[in-house]
């Protein structure tokens, strides 16, 4: 979706603001949502997470700090899924009701924290491209999840890497299944994505699915 | 337990302006979901001691100290950078997919998610709030070198700068060049020099 989430290559956001110090969260809330989002029962599916996200409409999502964000979209999960009723969130109370397992027990975490896992899967098909091919990012502009940032549709870029063929967030974001497709390491030139005045030096790299590209 | 940060003494906007009642939703909500058995509260204690005491930029220290020193190891962290993490004993959420990126003489690298805020988290910890944040995220690729300036690093035009948007679950993580005059140090020592920012390519050593 064109959404504000989408914000590369966008002016007039603001001065970076670095902070000395900075705590790991500046207020135990943040912890806590941090820890309710990976512990959640809606877990397991990064996808919709991530999409939940770019759902908050354009102006609260750029109000709104990072965990006030990840606590609405984990709110809207944990309701989307009936882990929870509107009334139980109003009441702060359970309904009656079988009381369930939670999907991550204490003596669980630092397993699931620091297990090795793969987004890689095995797949049929040969990739299209090969490292050294010119591809160009096709001029989609989907409604639901996608990675493809707006900046690069449209433009050439040579493909620099392949990463195997990936879990395909445009299609798991939305239960469509994991929908494995490659993934390559697209290079585009700074001058390519920003006119001229860039720096010819410079270049720009995005991990993009075979959906994304074709050949230029 | 996480530790308050309500230092008096600490006046700048950070940009956190949470509404007041953030803390009491969070335990509404936290109380909701124990009572009903979906989330155990000591699995949510065990994951803010992760992050908060276990994963961070020290790990990352280790791996480019370890890059710098062992010129076998710098090979497999080019030939396999989750696997050369790997045995350090660095892995899992948000390191699945690692790829180590080195600056060299000529080339500077620099780390993005324009899209989220995807940041390797075994090796460098949670991303701090600039990361994740519209200003660095919008910025970094259209005026990277705007950036490195606001951060104080003035690249030199005839250095190449490579701009890494992580769209997809791939991770990276920036080698520094090695700072001159360390060749006596041991890796503890070099890995005290190797900074979160230059790990994620906003700092020269």
């Amino acid at each position: 979706m064109n959404g504000v989430h989408d914000m590369g290559g966008m002016h007039g956001l603001g001065a970076i603001a670095p902070e000395a110090d900075e705590p790991v969260f500046h207020h135990p809330w943040e912890g806590r949502v941090h820890a309710l989002t990976i512990a959640s029962p809606t877990r397991g599916n990064i996808d919709a997470g991530r999409h939940q996200r770019e759902l908050i409409p354009g102006p609260q999502y750029l109000a709104m700090t990072y965990y006030e964000k990840w606590f609405r979209s984990l709110t809207e999960l944990l309701l989307k899924s009936a882990f929870v009723t509107l009334a139980e969130l109003a009441q702060g109370r359970a309904a009656p009701g079988p009381k369930a397992e939670p999907r991550l027990a204490a003596e669980a975490v630092q397993p699931a924290m620091t297990r090795p896992a793969s987004y890689l899967r095995e797949t049929p098909t040969q990739p299209a491209f090969q490292v050294g091919d010119a591809v160009r990012c096709r001029n989609l502009n989907p409604t639901g999840h996608t990675r493809l940032p707006r900046y690069v549709r449209g433009h050439a870029g040579q493909v620099v890497a392949w990463r195997g063929a990936h879990v395909f967030p445009d299609a798991n974001a939305h239960g469509q299944g994991e929908d494995p497709r490659h993934l390559y390491s697209v290079r585009f030139t700074a001058p390519e994505l920003w006119g001229e005045a860039a720096s010819p030096r410079d270049s720009i790299h995005l991990d993009l699915w075979e959906p994304y590209l074709e050949r230029a | 337990m996480a530790h308050d940060h309500h230092d008096p003494e600490d006046g700048h906007d950070h940009g956190q302006h949470p509404p007041s009642d953030m803390e009491l939703r969070v335990k509404a909500l936290e109380s909701l979901l124990v009572e009903k058995g979906l989330v155990d509260p000591a699995a949510l204690d065990a994951i803010v001691d992760h992050f908060e005491h276990r994963v961070g930029p020290r790990n990352g220290a280790r791996v480019v100290a370890r890059a710098w020193s062992d010129p076998a190891y710098r090979a497999r962290l080019h030939e396999d950078a989750t696997a050369a993490i790997a045995e350090l004993g660095y892995a899992g959420r948000q390191g699945e997919h690692m790829v180590a990126v080195e600056n060299a003489p000529g080339v500077h690298n620099l780390v993005v998610c324009t899209l989220c805020s995807c940041y390797p988290w075994p090796v460098l910890g949670l991303p701090p709030v600039w990361y994740k944040s519209a200003p660095y995220r919008s910025r970094a690729v259209i005026d990277p070198r705007g950036v490195l300036a606001e951060f104080g690093v003035a690249l030199p035009d005839d250095i190449e700068l490579r701009v890494w948007d992580s769209t997809a679950e791939v991770r990276y993580l920036v080698i520094p060049e090695r700072p001159a005059g360390t060749d006596g140090l041991d890796e503890a020592a070099l890995a005290a020099l190797v900074t979160r920012d230059g790990m994620i390519g906003t700092a020269r050593l």
